[in-house]
């Protein structure tokens, strides 16, 4: 089991725990991981906001790379995942862009690497039984509302992950790992993520709904695979407090986390003091395999 | 007996443009307003996504580049997941930004123009984002410096905000794509 990581460029940022608690998740289970030399930017909202043929290049290029190493690019921001699937999508389709990037780049990418999200490799790759026979601790009945966002599960056409309306990828791994998946209505809404800075009031209202709904359904905490969606609902939590008026306190953790955890990885290693609210509770639920 | 009827769209309407632009037939839209219904905006826009397609059937022009939601659409595709004729309407969208763009009509409240030509300048100069100068950047072109200043300390003090600039981008190849940019002339299909 060997892929090329593509970090992101929020690995770096944001979502250095992501990053940090990816790999050694990986380590744990002898997932070999190589990073792609000279990656950039996949583009992000800005270029396919201004300019389809610069989204799919600057994707592209990164595709390039992956190919050369001959293997599968693995990716765990669902941003990135989405805009690099999205670009290869568009290779693939349409000879036009296909020309179109390789005048950009300089050199014809076919659109023939596989892009997988780290949540597909454990569930497809690794798969539960062994993620089962791996785990140390038991999250020990932690009710926990998965949440998905937008850039996994669309365009499905595109992505090809799981179910559009109904994804359960991540609730599988809290069930595996000993949890409550709770049945939850807001799975797959938008948390506003891509105006977080330009339009912070909508990401407020957004990402609150989703909060509230978690809490209403009696959530512990949070699960995601996506950066965005974690910094809408973590780092954006004191401000959607203060605009509902309540306090939450609900932990927002990356899968990879709560999967650490259950590896008998230290928090420290998951960047879970990196959070901006406190895994507190968390850590005290989880509780050694019988 | 057959009755053929030719669609008639000037080669220069709006409509005819962004078809082209985003590879859609928006002829086969028939307003369930599924898009509208589930678009997590269209209670805060002026005008929300149905509409927007219903104005460009009408025969719409660059007024409507001015719409509130072509900055607003957050592109989290669920207006294209639940359409019945599979109109890809965030295509239709990005198609409306890039016109926008193009012909100067993006006074939008928030500035998202100004974010994106920002997060583009750091992706071309260090071939990744950096967040803080772009932060920064944005802060100061919106003179609005006080919002999430609060928040800093805490981010750096928890890693979650680089100081350095990123390294390791393979620099030339980004320049090279910044350098080659073209309009968008849609696929051809």
């Amino acid at each position: 089991m060997k892929y090329a990581y593509y970090p992101g460029c929020s690995a770096h940022s944001t979502a250095r725990d992501m990053h940090e608690s990816s790999l050694a998740v990986a380590r744990a289970l002898g997932i070999e991981i190589e990073e792609i030399k000279g990656w950039s930017c996949c583009g992000a909202t800005a270029a396919h906001q201004t300019d389809r043929t610069l989204a799919a290049s600057l994707a592209a290029a990164n595709l390039l790379l992956a190919k050369e190493m001959g293997l599968d690019m693995v990716v765990n921001c669902a941003a990135c995942y989405n805009r690099t699937k999205i670009a290869n999508h568009e290779v693939l389709s349409s000879s036009a862009i296909r020309a179109q990037v390789r005048d950009a780049i300089g050199h014809d990418y076919d659109g023939s690497v596989a892009v997988r999200h780290f949540v597909e490799v454990l569930l497809e790759d690794v798969g539960l039984d062994r993620l089962r026979q791996s785990f140390k601790r038991s999250l020990n009945g932690l009710k926990v509302a998965c949440y998905y966002g937008c850039f996994l599960v669309r365009p499905h056409e595109v992505t090809r992950f799981d179910d559009p309306e109904d994804p359960t990828s991540l609730d599988r791994l809290v069930m595996a790992m000993g949890g409550e998946s709770l049945d939850w209505p807001y799975k797959v809404e938008c948390c506003g993520g891509g105006l977080n800075l330009t339009r912070t009031d909508v990401v407020v209202k957004l990402a609150g709904s989703i909060i509230d709904m978690a809490q209403a359904s009696g959530a512990d905490c949070i699960a995601v695979a996506c950066p965005m969606c974690q910094t809408s609902l973590d780092l954006r939590q004191k401000d959607i407090e203060r605009e509902a008026g309540k306090r939450y306190d609900l932990p927002i953790l990356y899968i990879t986390q709560l999967l650490g955890l259950c590896l008998g990885i230290s928090p420290k290693e998951l960047g879970l003091n990196r959070l901006m609210v406190r895994p507190s509770t968390i850590l005290k639920a989880i509780e050694p395999v019988a | 007996m057959t009755v053929k009827i030719k669609k008639q769209t000037p080669e220069n309407s709006l409509i005819h443009v962004v078809e082209k632009m985003s590879d859609v037939d928006l002829s086969r839209c028939y307003q369930c307003q599924k898009c509208t219904s589930g678009c997590p905006v269209a209670k805060l826009t002026q005008s929300p996504p149905s509409e927007i397609v219903r104005r460009l059937q009408l025969g719409a022009g660059d007024e409507l580049l001015g719409s509130d939601i072509i900055w607003m659409c957050l592109s989290c595709e669920t207006c294209y997941a639940r359409c019945p004729m599979e109109i890809n309407i965030a295509s239709v969208m990005d198609a409306l930004r890039s016109l926008a763009l193009e012909k100067g009509v993006s006074k939008t409240k928030g500035n998202i123009p100004l974010f994106n030509r920002i997060f583009l300048r750091m992706v071309r100069s260090f071939g990744r984002s950096y967040d803080l100068p772009l932060i920064a950047a944005y802060k100061l072109g919106t003179l609005n410096i006080m919002p999430d200043i609060d928040k800093f300390p805490t981010m750096l003090r928890k890693g979650k905000m680089a100081l350095l600039p990123p390294s390791g981008a393979d620099k030339p190849v980004v320049k090279r794509i910044f350098g080659r940019r073209q309009p968008n002339k849609g696929t051809g299909k």
